[in-house]
């Protein structure tokens, strides 16, 4: 089994994000850039399944710009075998639903069994694309996955719900898309990250794909969030007990 | 200007208090219908919202689970006639609505914030550091509301209910089981005030710590990832970018450091208290009062000053 592992690079979640002054964006310049947090638990996911004997290969995707690049040699240190980078420099994030389509095409050529996705990007913070390329495809989805089992051509599923634990089957072909709790992924040793550099990583354009670019939402302006008032330090809990009591909060 | 909203249901009841929340934002983008997969005292509910101007309801098991394969069919299924589609932001639309818009060739709006005109919206990106205004140019607006942005709408009116059938069934995915977390503790996402212990706290059982400052002040429990994670508090009491986002009157954050991931769930909270026993957390640059101090002497205290 084929398992497709769609990877985004975005900034690094340890980064204080910050709004360019013109309202034009956030500054990416000179910032930090990682594999999406969610992406390195699918990565994770895919190779636990290929060590496991489950899958047989796992194969790495990006769309984006070309320095998309980084993160797909990460996730062939961390252990994937493939990885194929789609060019798609718009200046701008490329919207889920253009991601999914592109991602809809690369599954009609790779064929893969099963597709694990991050839930969200932390960037955009969409959570949509897995769901959207399901659709596309006809597949079943299983989203914010907590554990995963696979065997006789379906997943059992355990999903983050909001009052709890969802269990769900689903057959393959699936989309499946990564929660927190489903692993603490690996660190790329040093040696895989040597060995990485061979991995095959193919070159292909959004145009090879003839997936249309432009987006739906058009930005029309990007402001920082209302800041809050500066608070006070209390003293002790009968101060803050006080100051609850006086704004009738308790 | 018409929407179709999807209610939001809680182990097979209607979860009023997100629906009406949500009905608020429909209701500025053109006349609300809401639908219910679930049972027919869950539409009656529903009925009862102002602003719902009709309830369709279909009782179909298929979609009884929430299924995103069925309940996007039956989306589609009575999409017609509809300029929007619209849902709460849980885990429930956040799982459909995108199924469904790509059905549409739409791309999704997730988390929306503020409704500027029936198709601008504004919505957060990068956890919550900077917010977006964006225009939709599809036919069709697909977008789920962040409920914290809006008040409940009323209840008190009397909309038709009327019954819809799904018109295929889907086998790409079946429902196995629910395991869900009860509580007598209000819901975390509409609580006047919630209490979430973090990373500090421990041990799961010194959780108990939180939880009865929580139960004396009639308080939802939450959580940061790293108390979720550690195993002090289940997956569902998450806060934060990627869990629950909350904004009630009164929020104590115990032990918890403040990153930005969770900052992104509570930060419009109206008063935020935090204990935690290292001044340079940041989760005091938020706070309206700071206690510094050792959180198994101060909540132990509070609980007893309540
Ligand atoms: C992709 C991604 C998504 C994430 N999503 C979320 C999310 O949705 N929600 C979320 O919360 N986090 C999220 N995180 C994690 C986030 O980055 C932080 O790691 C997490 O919030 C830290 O939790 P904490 O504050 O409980 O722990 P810590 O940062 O370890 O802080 C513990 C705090 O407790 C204090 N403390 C310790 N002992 C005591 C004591 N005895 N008395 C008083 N204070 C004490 C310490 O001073 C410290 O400030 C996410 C991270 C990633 C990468
Ligand atoms: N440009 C991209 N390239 C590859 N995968 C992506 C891209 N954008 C989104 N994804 C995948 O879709 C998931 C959810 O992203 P989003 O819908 O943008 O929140 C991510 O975790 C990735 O797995």
């Amino acid at each position: 089994m084929k398992i497709l592992v769609p990877v985004k690079r975005v900034i690094d979640y340890n980064v204080k994000v910050r709004v360019k002054s013109d309202g034009s964006g956030v500054d990416l310049a000179n910032v930090k850039m990682s594999m999406n947090p969610f992406d390195e638990i699918s990565v994770e996911q895919a190779i636990r399944l290929k060590e496991a004997g489950i899958a047989t290969e796992v194969v790495v995707v990006s769309v984006g710009e070309k320095k998309a690049q980084e993160i797909l040699r990460t996730a062939l240190a961390m252990g994937a075998d493939r990885a194929i980078l789609v060019e798609a420099d718009t200046g701008d994030d490329i919207e889920p639903l253009t991601v999914a389509k592109i991602l809809a095409k690369v599954v009609a050529d790779e064929a893969p069994e099963l597709v694990i996705a991050g839930k969200q990007a932390i960037d955009n913070d969409m959570n949509a694309t897995g769901q959207m390329l399901a659709a596309l495809l006809g597949w079943g989805q299983a989203t914010f996955a907590s554990q995963v089992d696979v065997a006789d051509g379906k997943a059992s599923v355990t999903r983050e719900v909001d009052g709890g634990l969802q269990t769900v089957s689903v057959k393959l072909p699936a989309v499946i898309t990564t929660d927190l709790r489903l692993n603490e992924p690996r660190y790329a040793s040093l040696p895989n990250i040597m060995k990485a550099k061979k991995k095959p990583l193919e070159e292909k354009t959004a145009a090879d794909y003839g997936v249309d670019l432009s987006p739906r939402l058009k930005v029309l302006a990007t402001e920082e969030p209302a800041g809050r008032a500066a608070g006070i330090v209390v003293g002790s809990v009968d101060e803050l007990m006080g100051k609850l009591k006086e704004q009738g909060l308790v | 200007m018409a929407v179709l909203l999807l209610a939001e249901m809680a182990g097979g009841a209607l979860a009023l208090d997100a629906t009406a929340k949500a009905v608020t934002a429909a209701a500025k983008l053109g006349d609300v219908t809401a639908l219910v997969c679930g049972p027919k005292s869950a539409a009656e509910i529903a009925a009862t919202i102002e602003g719902v101007s009709k309830v369709l309801v279909c009782e179909d098991a298929a979609v009884a689970h929430g299924l995103a394969e069925n309940v996007t069919r039956l989306i589609l299924d009575q999409a017609q006639g509809f300029t929007h589609i619209v849902a709460p932001a849980g885990n429930s639309g956040r799982n459909i609505l995108p199924r469904v818009a790509a059905l549409l060739d739409a791309m999704v709006m997730t988390d929306v914030t503020e409704v500027i005109a029936p198709d601008t919206f504004k919505r957060p990106i990068y956890a919550g550091n900077a917010i977006q205004t964006v225009q939709s140019l599809d036919p069709v607006k697909v977008l789920s509301i962040r409920t914290t942005g809006f008040d409940a709408a009323g209840t008190g009116a009397a909309a038709p209910v009327e019954t819809v059938a799904l018109s295929a069934v889907s086998d790409l995915s079946a429902h196995v089981e629910d395991k869900v977390v009860s509580s007598d503790r209000p819901e975390l996402t509409s609580a006047k005030v919630v209490v979430s212990g973090g990373r500090g706290i421990g041990s799961e059982e010194n959780f108990a710590l939180v939880s009865s400052l929580a139960d004396k002040l009639g308080a939802a429990v939450g959580a940061s990832r790293a108390a979720v994670d550690s195993g002090f508090a289940s997956n569902d009491l998450q806060v934060g970018q990627t869990g629950k986002v909350v904004a009630p009157d009164l929020y104590i954050a115990v032990g918890i450091s403040g990153a930005i991931q969770h900052l992104a769930g509570m930060k419009d909270s109206k008063v935020i208290v935090a204990i935690n026993k290292d001044v340079d957390a940041p989760i005091f640059q938020v706070a309206d009062y700071g206690l510094v101090a050792d959180l198994f002497d101060a909540v132990p205290a509070l609980t007893e000053a309540v």
